[in-house]
Formats: C-alpha cells, sequence, structure tokens
C-alpha cells in the first residue's frame, strides 16, 4: 500500500468471514478476503452530497443571476416573484453550502485522518511528488499500472485543496460580501464582509470575480466527475460507491 | 481681520424673507434626513455663524461638477448658495481672472489659515512633474498641495476628485490620481458622481457649515446618508426587477411599461449613490426613470467596467472582447473537450489491452 493514507482504516464491521450464495469455488477466495478499508465516514458523505446539490444549485441559479431568463408575465409585478425566487434559492443554497463547509472543516478536526487531507498538501513529502508524477503519466497514457490509494491520489488532493478549500472559501467570502450589500450599511454582514468590497473598490469587480468563480468551479466538477469515473473503471479501487457506502474496496491484492 | 457676514445677513441682504428664510431651514434639514427639532438649531447657525470660507480648485476635469452644483434647488438657488459658502476663491465661478484671481486665493490661504473647506474638482495629474495641467502657470499638483496645506478638511468633488474618472481610466496616460492619494493627511469627504447630485453636493456643504463637522462617512470615506445605499435598493422598478420583468431591447414593448432596467446593462446593483431617491433637477428624474440603465458613475473606475450596456465586466488581460462569461465558457469548453478526448483515448487504450490480454491467455 502505498503512503498517501497509512492505513489505519478499520475493518469492515468485524463481521466472519462468510461466503455468499453466488460465489463459486474461485470467488469463494476473493469474499472472504477483507478487501474493503472505511475511508468516508458518514459526515464526509453527507457533506460531498450537500456540497453537490448545494454547488449545482448555486451554478444554475448564479448563471440565471447573470443573464437573467426571459421576462415572465405571470400577474402585476407585485404578484409576482420569480427573479427573486431564483435569488432566494441563490441565497439559501449558499448558506447551507456555508455552514456545511463549517461543519465540514469541524470534522477535519475531529474525523479520521482522510478528513483533513482536502485541507492541506504535504509539499515537504517526497513521496508525494513522486506519486504526482506517476499520477500524471497514469492520466498521459504512460503508466500502465495506476497506484492504490486509500484516500485522494495527489493528483485530486491538490484539486481539492485548491478548487474547494481555497476555491470555496473565495466563493463563500466574496459571496456573502455581495450578499451585505443587499441587507444593507449597518449590519453585522456588511461590518464583516463591506471592507472587503472596499479595498476592491468597485461592487462590480467583485461581482465579476464571484463570476469567475462559478466557472472555477464549474470546471473542477466536470474533471472531478470524470476522473471519479474513469478512476472507477480503470484504476484499481473503487470511487463513486465509495462516496456513499464509505468504504474503499480493492480490485486486487498486489500490495502497491 | 475683518467680521464676515453670517448667512442670514447674506439672505436677508438679498431680500430672502424670514419666512423663506425658515423654510430654507426645514428643506435642509428634511434632506439631510434630521428631525423637525434641528430646523431651530439649523436656523440658529445660520443667525449666528460666519460664512465658512471655501476655496474651490480646479484640476483635470469637466466642470460638470460645477454645473451640478450651481443647479441645487434645495438648500434655495443658486445665488443664496454662492453666498452662503462665501466662496473666495473658484476660477470658473468668479469676476477676477488671472493674477487677480491667484492673488484671491494666497489672501484667503492666509487670511483663513486653518479654517478654509477646500473643495477640490478634478484631480492631479502626476506624470511629467504634473505638467499636464497647468494653473497660473504651475502645475495643479503644487497647488493643490499648497491649499491643502491649511485647510480644515477637503471636499473631493466628483469622480474625479474621488476616484480619478475618464482620465484615471486605463492606460492612465497622464497618471492622474484622487486627491486622497496625494493628500494624506487631512479629512478628506469624496463626493462621487459625474457629475455628483446638486442636492447632494449642497447638502454636504451645508451639513458641514451647520454642525460645524463631517458628515458621517462610511468606509470609502463618502457621506453615509446619501452614499449609503444602491441605486438598485431605492429604485421605483425594483419590483420589476424581482418579478423577473426586464427590458430585453431598447423601445421594445418591456421598455414601454418600465421594467428593470438590468438586462440592458444597468450598474444600479452596484452603485452608491441617492439618485433614486434625491434625483436630479429639482427632483424631476433620474436615467433609470428617463429609460436608461444607470452607468455607475459614481463607483470607483466605472470607465474600466467595460460597456454601460452590460453588466459582465470586460477583461482585458484576456484581449479586447473578453468577459467572465466568455472566458470561463473558453475554458469549460477547453476542458470539456479535453475530457471528451482523454475519455476517448482511455477506452481505446483498455479496449486494446483486453485484446492483448485475451491473446496473450490464448497464447497460453
Amino acid at each position: 500500500m502505498t503512503g498517501a493514507a497509512g492505513s489505519s482504516g478499520q475493518p469492515a464491521g468485524g463481521r466472519p468471514p462468510l461466503g455468499t450464495a453466488d460465489a463459486g469455488h474461485t470467488g469463494q477466495h476473493h469474499v472472504t478476503r477483507q478487501t474493503s478499508i472505511y475511508v468516508y465516514e458518514w459526515p464526509v458523505r453527507l457533506w460531498h452530497w450537500i456540497n453537490a446539490a448545494a454547488i449545482l444549485v448555486l451554478i444554475v441559479t448564479g448563471w440565471f443571476i447573470g443573464s437573467p431568463p426571459p421576462s415572465m408575465q405571470i400577474g402585476e409585478a407585485t404578484h409576482q416573484f420569480v427573479f427573486g425566487y431564483i435569488r432566494f434559492a441563490h441565497f439559501a443554497a449558499g448558506m447551507i453550502m456555508t455552514v456545511g463547509f463549517f461543519g465540514r472543516i469541524y470534522w477535519a478536526f475531529v474525523g479520521n485522518h482522510h478528513a483533513r487531507q482536502m485541507f492541506y498538501l504535504p509539499l515537504a513529502r517526497k513521496s508525494w511528488w513522486q506519486e504526482i508524477w506517476h499520477e500524471m503519466k497514469w492520466y498521459a497514457f504512460i503508466e500502465k499500472t495506476p497506484k492504490k490509494y486509500i484516500g485522494h491520489n495527489p493528483l485530486a488532493q491538490i484539486a481539492m485543496f485548491f478548487f474547494m478549500t481555497v476555491g470555496l472559501t473565495f466563493m463563500i467570502v466574496t459571496g456573502f460580501a455581495l450578499y451585505a450589500e443587499g441587507v444593507g450599511q449597518g449590519s453585522w454582514l456588511d461590518a464583516i464582509f463591506g471592507p472587503l468590497r472596499d479595498w476592491i473598490g468597485n461592487s462590480q469587480v467583485l461581482h465579476s470575480l464571484h463570476h469567475l468563480g462559478m466557472y472555477a468551479i464549474l470546471v473542477f466538477m466536470m474533471i472531478h466527475i470524470y476522473a471519479a469515473i474513469r478512476e472507477d473503471i480503470m484504476s484499481r479501487q473503487s470511487m463513486v460507491s465509495t462516496m456513499i457506502s464509505g468504504h474503499r474496496t480493492f480490485k486486487d491484492d498486489a500490495p502497491e | 481681520m475683518t467680521q464676515i457676514e453670517t448667512f442670514y445677513d447674506v439672505m436677508r441682504r438679498q431680500g430672502i424673507t424670514r419666512r423663506s428664510f425658515m423654510k430654507y431651514c426645514s428643506l435642509t434639514a428634511a434632506a439631510l434626513g434630521l428631525g423637525p427639532s434641528f430646523v431651530p438649531k439649523i436656523a440658529h447657525a445660520m443667525e449666528t455663524k460666519p460664512r465658512t470660507p471655501v476655496i474651490w480648485v480646479h484640476g483635470l476635469e469637466c466642470t460638470c461638477c460645477s454645473e451640478s452644483f450651481i443647479r441645487s434647488a434645495h438648500p434655495l438657488a443658486k445665488d443664496v448658495v454662492l453666498s452662503m459658502i462665501s466662496l473666495d476663491y473658484d476660477d470658473t465661478l468668479m469676476a477676477a481672472a488671472g493674477h487677480q484671481a491667484e492673488a484671491a486665493l494666497e489672501d484667503t490661504i492666509q487670511k483663513y489659515k486653518g479654517n478654509y473647506i477646500l473643495a477640490v474638482e478634478g484631480n492631479p495629474p502626476l506624470d511629467e512633474d504634473g505638467m499636464f495641467c497647468i494653473v497660473g502657470g504651475k502645475p495643479f499638483v503644487e497647488q493643490l498641495r499648497h491649499a491643502a496645506k491649511d485647510a480644515k478638511a477637503i471636499i473631493s468633488w466628483g469622480a474625479c476628485a474621488s476616484y480619478g474618472c475618464v482620465q484615471a481610466a486605463k492606460p492612465n496616460p497622464t497618471r492622474a490620481t484622487p486627491v486622497h492619494k496625494v493628500i494624506t493627511d487631512k479629512p478628506i469627504i469624496k463626493v462621487p458622481g459625474c457629475p455628483p447630485i446638486a442636492e447632494v453636493m449642497t447638502g454636504v456643504i451645508t451639513y458641514m457649515l451647520t454642525f460645524d463637522r463631517l458628515p458621517e462617512l462610511d468606509r470609502q470615506g463618502r457621506p453615509a446618508m446619501f452614499y449609503g445605499q444602491r441605486i438598485h435598493d431605492k429604485c421605483y422598478r425594483r419590483p420589476h426587477f424581482d418579478a423577473g420583468q426586464f427590458v430585453e431591447h431598447w423601445d421594445d414593448e418591456n421598455a414601454r411599461k418600465g421594467y428593470c432596467l438590468y438586462k440592458m446593462g444597468c450598474k444600479g446593483p452596484t452603485t452608491y449613490n441617492a439618485c433614486s431617491t434625491v434625483r436630479w433637477n429639482e427632483g424631476t428624474s433620474f436615467p433609470i426613470q428617463s429609460g436608461h440603465g444607470c452607468i455607475g458613475c459614481s463607483e470607483d473606475g466605472f470607465w474600466d467596467q467595460g460597456s454601460f450596456y452590460n453588466r459582465v465586466t470586460d477583461l482585458t488581460q484576456f484581449g479586447v472582447e473578453a468577459n467572465a462569461d466568455k472566458v470561463g465558457l473558453a475554458a469549460a469548453g477547453v476542458v470539456g473537450g479535453g475530457i471528451a478526448l482523454h475519455a476517448a483515448v482511455s477506452a481505446l487504450k483498455s479496449a486494446q489491452r483486453k485484446t492483448q490480454d485475451t491473446r496473450s491467455k490464448e497464447e497460453v
């Protein structure tokens, strides 16, 4: 097993090794081996999916806030609140994401060591750099066999760090600075985030930065989903189901 | 030092009745957002306080601030306003010219050391030792520094003095610099706008004279009473914004109905000013009311935010016509294409490997 994660995974529930009915003679060998490790605890998984849903809502509603849908004539303006609801959904999703992000930071302190992986880069570790090189070769089709990782592979860790830890922080801070404009001067949100807006100068610049941040998250989302599915198929460990069950399973018994 | 007349003296001398004077005081109180109890205070101040001398200097500007200022309707008409502040030097408005005018400036500075207000319209260009703007044979920046040295406070009139405006727009060839970046040791009130609203200008001055202190400023140094909210927050078309009813094209049916101008690039949501409440020309109208979006003229660097008719800022770093949407969609497109290609190669490679695997098994 390579160093990325060490091996503090818990056994899968400590059940006695039992054969399954549909396993044949050769299958029996595989199911009796413990080949899964509990990696993502439930708060991490819950956060992941809430965060994903919130980001989806934020991107769609945010897009509409930047480029509103065609005008609608449901009724008098007094009785119609279409754009208001779009903005409400954006703000609500943003706040859910913020609360989730704080919860996630909390879990980095109390959860297992995989929960911390998103928040730092082990720049000082030599083997980490070698693994980056290996991963790059794997994605460039030069390396034939991928390595096994319990947690994130180093490229994924870099992406998580910059797009989630740094990226979400940026979006939350700029988002709240924009939201504070609507809440108004003298509010506590304005007291916290107003200075950022004044430092940037024109609130339109802040809007543009927030807008660009959306595209960064969108690009991350595309790569993330592609890589997760590709790794699920082509790598030697489970990917997509790991974020559902929390268990990482390996497809072979080779040590590396 | 000769006794300067009070505001009240001047007003009476100009034939303004006490009744009109009291009306003026209550209008001013209302304009400043003060309760009725402040009316006698304003009246008292006007009756007893000597007029504060004001020096009004002009750097790189277009005089639209002055033009706006002399159209102020409340507080009262222009002649009273001009008398009210004892405008001792203003090369655009004063009768004197040339050496006489410059002598008046020197006089005022000497006479009221530390007591006059310096109003700055426009800004100094700093490149080439300030040679791009010459006043009385000297670079304007020298006059500004000289006049600022003994001033009690400085008012930065308009977007030029506050933020730089058009002459400081990229690439800012003369290095036009807003006042607060040149004068750093004096209290500065920014009254941005291109031009600022007349009543805002006179309101700021009235406040300073009445209460003998600066109005409450926000973090950017603007009077909070006028710049505390966005155009958007008090816009009468806001219900159409919330309803999602927008003008889609100039002169379409929605434009005639007076729908929200957000899609036409209105900068109301990012602009702090009092246009939607105070309005212009005696409260007649303001840009949005006349069917055109706000261009955000009272915001820092508003010339550099791309078209007046697009809400997504141009990003000149990425070429002339780029903006966040174009850059973002291009990036997403490239990444999407890359993913598709990578996926195709991955599938091909693994198919290849499977064939090889079966072959090698067959060989065994």
